[in-house]
């Protein structure tokens, strides 16, 4: 887990958000926004259908970094996202991150979360803390 | 019109939420952590913590009671059909456990505008029984059209 240094990847998450996952979501999260489960109200406010919860794509950026820190929610110190892009169900959803420091067992990544072209969430600052440094 | 500025620097009555392992069992299946220590009690304790234990951004859910009031405040003004969530951070500190007590604490730290868009920016601070503090966060809704 040392071995990350500024510049390397950490490794990428794919996940496909199956048509059930946004009411899944909101009963999990407490969420009852309808424009992430009902279509036609999503439809009737300017929305191409359903959108996903920018706190579950959050999520994913957030396990992706935990799985690289050992599977240890503890190792995951601070994660800043802006978010952009609607993503929708149905799509993959590929994580991607850089180390831009490693310094004594943290690291500060750089953190996208895309579907396809569509960047959901950009400008993903995180700090992470691997065993080592605890 | 214009944004209402106000409500920058008003605090919400705390609000707590009673961490139970079924919501931390329940949030983990839905964001796809298969991890056995947001799982199983056995697995989580085998691993060090006091109880099953919550992934980092199960935050979300305890710090939401508070989040509430304060975003649908007449006094902030956010127009809700067309907010949107903007941003967030969040930093973490000790990591919450199944029965834990959680008191999550919300300010309105910034509302502007720009582009044309209002800008609405809340702070939550969160402990735990123990007065140990969870998480911090900021949120950053978004309205377009102010």
């Amino acid at each position: 887990m040392s071995d990350f240094k500024q510049g390397d990847s950490l490794p990428e998450l794919r996940v496909t958000p199956d048509a059930g996952l946004t009411k899944r979501y909101a009963e999990a999260s407490g969420d009852p926004n309808p424009i992430h489960t009902d279509p036609e109200f999503a439809k009737s406010v300017g929305l191409p259908g359903i959108i996903l919860h920018g706190l579950y794509s959050m999520a994913q950026v957030a396990r992706a970094h935990t799985e690289a820190g050992g599977g240890d929610p503890r190792a995951l110190k601070r994660l800043s996202v802006q978010f952009r892009g609607m993503g929708f169900p149905e799509q993959e959803i590929v994580v991607t991150t850089t180390v831009k420091e490693a310094r004594d067992g943290r690291l500060v990544t750089d953190t996208v979360a895309a579907q396809g072209d569509n960047r959901i969430i950009r400008n993903a600052e995180a700090e992470l803390e691997l065993d080592e440094a605890r | 019109m214009a944004v209402k500025t106000e409500a920058i620097g008003k605090e919400w009555p705390p609000a707590s939420f009673e961490v139970e392992a079924a919501r931390i069992d329940q949030y983990a299946s839905a964001v796809g952590e298969d991890n056995p220590i947001y799982h199983d009690t056995e697995a989580a304790k085998a691993a060090g913590f006091r109880d099953l234990v919550a992934p980092p951004m199960f935050c979300v859910v305890y710090s939401a009671p508070a989040l509430g009031p304060a975003i649908l405040d007449p006094e902030v003004g956010i127009n809700i059909p067309v907010m949107v969530h903007g941003g967030q951070e969040f930093q973490w500190g000790e990591p919450v456990c199944a029965g834990d007590l959680i008191t999550t604490t919300a300010t309105c730290k910034e509302i502007y505008e720009q582009d044309g868009r209002g800008f609405y920016v809340f702070e939550s601070v969160s402990t735990n029984q123990e007065g140990e503090e969870t998480v911090r966060g900021i949120w950053t809704d978004i309205v377009r059209g102010v």
